[in-house]
């Protein structure tokens, strides 16, 4: 590993900050005490292997080793209610949500540290879920502890309290995989009996005893599967029929229960046809349809678990303020109205109120989509959720609970969310059409043929049900969905609901957020000009010296701008930072100021005339030092590359491009300009953005809403089809129809071009379904097709769809490989 | 040809058996989590000890 860069967690470690200790067998050197503290307890508890082990860097751990005092917010019998239970034998149980894993090496790490901790009787970690079962005895232990011990190795455990939940969807995984199998082995075995009949009971090469005996081993086989396996279709159709309604589940359940029936007859009688493979193979691939579905569902429904990260779960309460500093940890629950909390900087402030006491920045990127953080002082308002930049502040609570800004949006989003169901409904009311059809039919033909030859009625209404099976047509649209799902996902997108796939087909306007999602969301370095005789080179390494010390954004975005070997200059001393104007300090004997132009005139005392005029929306910053002007740093939350790419390719599929961000004037027009969009509105409230999607949609859009912040979800809601990018604010994860989890504008661009094939494939599959019952059913219903072909024809048709949608997979393989 | 009474029956039993089995294996959460038991095997708890004899 590279000498200048930290051991623990691979950062480049600065001049002014170098620690070094005899770590893992040799000597090592660390970026801060964070990291050294991680390395020391990793390597005290004799677990060295996890640095051979691990896969790339940690990340740098988020908060310096703490004690367990830390956490005692968490030992509160109260608060563990929602997410700890009482195991076998006095244990307690929790669900541990844990930050930070990347590798199969940290869950090794983690379990590791947590199962050697007295008291703890057992500790499993989910590696696809990131989440931990922790069993341990309350009497030798506390929940408190166990946190502490992970936040040592510089991980994140948050209880995830969502266990009842998670229990409910292992009970229903398991019994989808249970009758899946079932079904599955059922057809299998129920097909090796139906072949020998078609093959050579056709020409009567095989004893009726036999035949008969094969009869009564599929009709074993086949009464599991359609007594257990096709249950959620008769409790689907039972509860359309309940409801008034003839939902896909009517014919299917009709389908099986007839075609089972007419064979149960049958082999009850010792003659006519029996269905039992049609009816087996029919269940079996509803069945991995639905069980692909709920699977990719669920695992999209992972990021629900950030939406409590937003709020803290606790609070430093100053119980005699303005009286002296002593504070109580007490859940954010207990916080009432009046009450005096300490928020520390890279904290979360607890509840909505107003600063009492403290001058300083806070970001709250995460509630309104605005990067950069607002400075707050006595009496200015804070939201809950915001996080304190720089500063430490004692808040005053004015609103908590359901009362709060995040809890109002989250309302706002499921109203929205909700008004959005009944469009739903009305695109089933068109598919009982169908179904009300295809039911007619067969009962009509039963008719005409009790009247032509009453014998062969019950085979012919038998066949019709059998050929029609809404099969193609039920199949055809999950199959191709449940592939493109599994495509975008193997890319990085994650879809969270039916509809998305359809919607981002047929979107015709596409809406972007600009903060953090053309963006960087951040800061960064635009241009640098030198403007006296120094080079560039060394007055960013003197930028870099002057803001090594600082986490102010500007110092963030000039750190970013360059890298530590870069650094010439030595450290910086005397260093003094001025508020809202800049910075000041000695390198190598010399004063500079770096900052705004009037704080750089107090020292260059010199007029300075060949600095070129920034663009607008910028943010810009000088170097100098007595006498001379040095360099303009120009400084801009800069656009993503790929971004300008994928305007071209969304403007190639004829889509309409909006940009509709909350920031100021300037920068969006810049942003708009660089990337040749059109129409861009700025300083649009969360409520402004809603009305302009609606507007839009108003005039026959589709749109797709492209998103970010926690402000963004009304609209996200709003619009037709929503995505969030990963990176941004999770609140918003939670509540889009598909998250991009790279953040990669390339990305979306094959999105839309996976869900355009979808929809292909999709009409394709229609269309070969409609083809076929139209050519089907007649012939079925003037009796020229028996039961066996046509339950051969039934499973041909289906097997086509399943083959038509799987194209979809090997089709963008292909692409990516000639790429 | 006899022995196809004997045998149809018997297929129809094994079935059963399987499914029996595979239901002890997906009761016993053997299918919640594909991914993590492959690493466990190769990361195991005397790994650190060799590192230091190393």
């Amino acid at each position: 590993m590279n000498a200048r860069a930290c051991f623990h967690c691979g950062l480049p470690v600065s001049a002014g900050e170098a620690r070094s200790l005899r770590v893992a067998d040799g000597l090592r050197s660390f970026c801060c005490a964070g990291c050294e503290a991680a390395a020391v307890a990793i390597s005290g508890a004799g677990l060295d292997a996890y640095y051979r082990l691990r896969e790339q860097a940690t990340g740098r751990p988020a908060v310096a080793a703490r004690s367990a005092d830390d956490h005692a917010a968490y030992d509160d019998p109260a608060f563990q209610e929602s997410f700890v239970v009482a195991g076998a034998d006095g244990c307690r149980e929790a669900a541990l949500l844990l930050a930070g894993v990347r590798c199969s090496a940290c869950v090794w790490l983690n379990e590791q540290v947590i199962g050697r901790l007295p008291g703890v009787a057992g500790v499993s970690i989910n590696y696809a879920t990131r989440r931990a079962q922790v069993r341990w005895d309350p009497s030798r232990l506390q929940l408190s502890e166990i946190l502490a011990a992970v936040a040592r190795i510089g991980y994140r455990a948050f209880p995830y309290d969502r266990v009842r939940a998670d229990a409910v969807h292992q009970r229903e995984r398991r019994a989808a995989l249970w009758r899946l199998f079932v079904a599955g082995f059922g057809m299998m075995q129920v097909m090796m009996y139906a072949l020998p009949v078609y093959v050579a009971g056709r020409e009567g090469g095989m004893p009726a005893d036999v035949e008969a005996l094969m009869r009564w081993a599929s009709l074993a086989l086949t009464v599991p599967v359609v007594a257990y396996s096709a249950q959620p279709f008769f409790l689907g159709a039972w509860r359309d029929l309940r409801a008034g309604r003839a939902g896909m589940d009517v014919p299917v359940a009709l389908g099986i229960a007839v075609a089972f029936a007419a064979s149960l007859w049958a082999t009850l009688r010792g003659a006519g046809e029996v269905y039992f493979d049609s009816v087996t193979m029919f269940v079996f691939l509803l069945l991995a349809g639905r069980f692909l579905e709920l699977e990719a569902r669920h695992r999209a429904g992972g990021a629900l678990a950030y939406l409590g990260r937003l709020m803290p779960a606790q609070a430093e309460r100053l119980g005699q303020f303005p009286g002296p500093i002593e504070t109580d940890r007490v859940a954010v629950s207990a916080l009432r109205r009046g009450d005096f909390v300490l928020v520390r900087p890279g904290e979360r402030v607890p509840a909505d109120g107003t600063v009492a006491q403290g001058e300083g920045a806070i970001n709250e990127s995460l509630l309104t989509g605005e990067s950069r953080p607002v400075a707050k002082r006595p009496g200015s308002g804070v939201i809950g959720g915001s996080v304190s930049v720089s500063a430490p502040f004692v808040v005053r609570i004015e609103r908590v609970g359901a009362d709060t800004v995040l809890a109002a949006i989250v309302r706002l989003v499921e109203r929205a969310m909700t008004e959005r169901h009944r469009l739903v409904e009305v695109a089933d009311r068109y598919a009982h059409g169908f179904v009300l059809g295809v039911l007619l039919v067969a009962a009509a033909t039963a008719a005409a043929w009790l009247l032509l030859a009453p014998e062969r009625a019950l085979w012919v209404a038998v066949s019709v049900l059998v050929v029609t099976c809404p099969c193609a047509l039920s199949l055809a649209t999950p199959v191709a969905l449940t592939v493109a799902t599994g495509e975008l996902a193997r890319r990085g997108m994650i879809v969270t609901r039916g509809h998305s796939i359809e919607a981002l087909a047929r979107a015709t306007d596409v809406v972007f957020d600009k903060t953090g999602t053309l963006t960087h969301g951040e800061l960064r370095v635009a241009a640098a000009r030198a403007l006296g005789a120094r080079p560039i080179g060394q007055c960013e390494a003197l930028a870099r010296a002057l803001e090594a010390a600082s986490e102010h954004p500007v110092a963030r975005a000039l750190m970013h701008h360059t890298d530590a070997a870069q650094t010439g200059a030595g450290a910086a001393g005397r260093v003094s930072s001025h508020p809202g104007r800049g910075v000041e300090g000695d390198v190598d004997g010399i004063r500079y100021r770096l900052g705004s132009r009037a704080f750089c005139d107090e020292l260059a005392q010199v007029s300075c005339d060949n600095a070129p005029a920034p663009h607008a929306g910028a943010t810009v910053v000088y170097l100098v030092s007595a006498g001379a002007w040095l360099a303009q740093f120009e400084l801009a939350d800069t656009v993503k590359p790929g971004a300008a790419a994928l305007m071209r390719r969304l403007e190639a599929m004829g889509k309409r491009i909006h940009l509709l961000s909350g920031d100021a004037e300037g920068p969006v027009r810049a942003v708009a300009r660089s990337l040749g969009i059109v129409s861009a509105r700025s300083d649009a409230d969360p409520a402004a953005k809603q009305a302009y999607v609606t507007a839009l949609q108003q005039a026959g859009a589709i749109v797709a809403m492209v998103g970010d912040g926690v402000n963004d979800a009304p609209v996200l809601a709003q619009a037709n089809v929503s995505v969030a990018l990963g990176t941004g604010a999770e609140i918003a994860q939670t509540r889009a129809d598909a998250v991009l989890l790279s953040g990669e504008p390339g990305a979306l661009a094959e999105a839309f071009e996976l869900a355009r094939s979808t929809l292909r494939v999709i009409r394709q599959n229609l269309v070969w379904a409609a083809l076929y019952n139209l050519a089907a059913v007649p012939a079925a219903a003037a009796g020229l097709v028996t039961p066996w072909m046509a339950g051969i024809g039934m499973s041909g048709s289906s097997l086509a769809v399943v083959l038509n949608a799987l194209r979809l997979r090997r089709r963008s393989a292909t692409r990516r490989r000639e790429g | 040809m006899d022995i196809l009474y004997l045998l149809i029956p018997l297929s129809v039993v094994l079935v059963f058996l399987i499914g029996a089995v595979f239901w002890f294996a997906l009761r016993s959460g053997q299918f919640d989590d594909l991914e993590g038991p492959g690493f466990k095997v190769l990361l195991d708890d005397d790994a650190p000890d060799e590192g230091r004899e190393q």
